[in-house]
């Protein structure tokens, strides 16, 4: 995995609420395209009309939106189907940051999986931050600091927390496996014991 | 141990769950947790697969898995497979991928096959105690039973392969109570798209639910997988409901079920698996069954909820401007106006089917509105099977004949047009009834429009090409 430090870049104010995986990354393109291919139907529906051309309001066809490497969200992101590839697709579109009041729970880990940066913060500091940006979009290059837990732009300075364990993971950009197949032995000892304690199972 | 305290203190199904499947704690409360079965399905076992092989990793427990091909199956009456060549790429790869491995695979039209989450209570994969996920977040279905169950990402689903084991955060612990009786004409659907309306689409974020009350009680299993099924709609990843009698009814005699002396093994633990009187939960629900009326949704969440016999709500009365902007957003999707009954709105599709309402007492309670009736002429409406043996059994009972002669399609067992995934959709514009569990923007295909609703509502808007309510068909 990827580590994550310091993540500079425009961010995107996309604030509606419960924004789900589907509309993230419609199913049809992860059946028919592969990791690799899936940024450019991110967001397909929001992006889109349906004869296939831009819908020019939408804030991801307008500069310098654009080009976002961080997204402003509303609550519950990501939430509903646990496709990894909404993660995959917003990754290739360049986003390694999401700011929003909550998010889906699985959405959440895949993030953690594959090196996004997912901050939870009140609702109100997100819409500060998004009525700045929009008043002046000149404001809208934002830093996200991991190491010191910040998000710095315009001057102006928003600390954030995040779980001890998943920040080292991004800092260092652990890979879950390699971490687990570490405890071989405390895998195996379970094993034994449940043998003991669950015969049923292992018959 | 850690949150809940040591195993004397009392504790809730949940931490009982939890407890019996630490490998080890990772920090204080985040756990390496024993995955004891593990479904994959075709929408991902494949890419599962390479991106093990490109690791030169190896899958620790092959004889913990089951595989079926489900997402991207046709539903067309004599498939063979999928739709289209990419589709058979992935039922192709899922399947040469589990026999390389001596991993069991359900076929296309095994006997065994059907959607992951019906065949997983309905073989005896799924019984009490057990952990279990899959890469799917309607996993949560599997609660139902008394199994600690959740959907999981990609790249989780190459750690259980790779180790058997899964990094989860303890999640808090709510407890919803259904006291009293469903009323006349209302289902375990109708109980929790209520309850998802009330609580939002985030409610349940975080926490791990558990279905409690004198309505589950008197529920059975099929009702209670419906449940569960939908916990994930309210953010929450995990539904439970403690195994009791008609679970131990359910599970036994299944084909992966313990039997005869292990049963009897397994019986002495299930019967431990109640939560404890004096545990406590983070949060507490209660809702009077009695109070609920047929449910329908009329927005493109399912917390847009509302009884069939009341109006679509208007935005301007919404709590606040991002509520009211989304609210304008879904009615405008959805082709609807504040204030209008939804009932005698007219649609153009029926789908009966899904992880959510695939099973056999969901078609019986559709047939049961549909016998001796039409699907109005303007409607084209669908029964899937949730699986093989759903479609069999049903099949006996002579119910594809009671949906065939009413102008039903009896189509072949599979996610179908629940998500869209195998090419099956609904038209842009068009107005779809749906006993499936999204009615996401696009979800059935894009520009679709959902109502989502129970089997029987499903049905009584076939017949009467509008939505309606089913009570008023009761005999």
């Amino acid at each position: 995995m990827e580590q994550f430090a310091v993540l500079q870049g425009v961010a995107a104010p996309l604030l509606f609420p419960n924004i789900d995986t589907d509309v993230i990354i419609r199913i049809e393109r992860m059946s028919q395209y592969g990791r690799g291919e899936l940024g450019p139907w991110a967001f397909e529906v929001l992006r889109f009309a349906p004869d296939g051309t831009e819908r020019p309001e939408f804030i991801l066809n307008r500069p310098p939106f654009r080009d976002a490497r961080i997204l402003l969200a509303g609550p519950n992101f990501g939430c509903g189907s646990s496709r990894e590839m909404a993660v995959w697709a917003l990754q290739e579109r360049g986003i390694g940051c999401v700011i929003a009041p909550s998010f889906g729970d699985i959405f959440f880990g895949n993030c953690l999986q594959n090196g996004v940066l997912a901050i939870r913060l009140p609702v109100g500091t997100i819409d500060k931050l998004a009525a700045r940006i929009l008043g002046d979009p000149a404001n809208a290059t934002l830093t996200v600091d991991l190491e010191n837990q910040e998000i710095r732009g315009d001057g102006r300075v928003v600390t954030f927390d995040i779980e001890p364990l998943a920040r080292a993971s991004l800092l260092q950009g652990l890979d879950p496996v390699e971490v687990t197949l570490q405890r071989e032995a405390e895998i195996a000892a379970f094993e034994r014991r449940d043998r003991q304690n669950r015969p049923w199972l292992h018959t | 141990m850690t949150g809940s305290g040591s195993v004397s203190s009392p504790r809730t199904l949940f931490d009982k769950l939890w407890d019996a499947h630490v490998v080890a704690e990772v920090t204080s409360d985040v756990s390496l947790l024993y995955v004891d079965r593990h479904l994959i399905h075709d929408l991902g076992g494949h890419t599962a697969f390479n991106e093990i092989e490109r690791r030169g990793l190896s899958v620790r427990r092959p004889d913990r898995i089951f595989a079926v091909p489900d997402h991207v199956v046709s539903s067309a009456p004599g498939r063979t497979g999928g739709v289209a060549g990419w589709s058979n790429r992935h039922i192709d790869g899922l399947r040469d991928g589990c026999r390389k491995r001596g991993i069991r695979f359900f076929d296309v039209n095994d006997p065994e096959q059907g959607i992951v989450h019906v065949i997983g209570p309905e073989l005896g994969l799924t019984v009490p105690g057990l952990l279990l996920v899959c890469g799917d977040s309607h996993t949560s279905t599997h609660g139902a039973l008394g199994a600690l169950a959740w959907g999981i990402g990609a790249s989780e689903i190459v750690h259980v392969l790779a180790t058997q084991t899964i990094v989860q955060r303890r999640p808090q612990r709510m407890r919803v109570r259904f006291d009293g009786t469903l009323a006349a004409g209302t289902e375990p659907k109708d109980l929790i798209l209520r309850l998802i309306g009330e609580l939002g689409a985030a409610g349940g974020n975080g926490y791990a639910v558990e279905y409690a009350g004198s309505a589950i009680r008197d529920m059975e299993i099929d009702g209670r997988l419906t449940l569960c099924n939908l916990s994930i709609e309210m953010g929450a990843k995990v539904g439970l409901v403690a195994p009791d009698e008609r679970t131990f009814a359910y599970v036994v005699g299944r084909p992966f079920a313990p039997r005869d002396g292990d049963l009897e093994l397994a019986m002495a633990h299930w019967r431990t698996l109640a939560t404890d009187d004096d545990a406590v939960f983070d949060r507490e629900v209660v809702l009077d069954a009695s109070t609920v009326a047929p449910q329908v949704t009329w927005g493109t969440s399912p917390q847009d909820v509302i009884p069939i016999d009341a109006v679509v709500p208007d935005p301007a009365r919404a709590p606040d401007a991002s509520r009211r902007d989304a609210m304008a957003a879904a009615l405008a999707y959805m082709g609807l106006t504040p204030g209008q009954p939804i009932a005698g709105t007219r649609i153009d599709r029926v789908f009966i089917g899904s992880c959510t309402n695939g099973r056999l007492p969901d078609l019986r309670r559709a047939a049961e509105v549909v016998r001796g009736r039409r699907v109005a002429s303007h409607v084209q409406a669908w029964v899937v099977p949730g699986s093989q043996a759903v479609k069999r059994a049903a099949e006996s009972e002579g119910l594809d004949r009671v949906f065939k002669e009413a102008g039903f399609e009896w189509r072949e067992p599979g996610c179908s047009l629940c998500v869209g995934a195998n090419g099956e959709m609904v038209a842009p514009g068009e107005r779809c009834v749906s006993t499936s569990n999204r009615n996401f923007v696009g979800r059935q295909g894009p520009g679709a429009r959902t109502h989502l609703a129970s089997p029987a509502m499903a049905a009584a808007a076939a017949v009467t090409g509008t939505l309606a309510d089913v009570r008023t068909f009761l005999r």
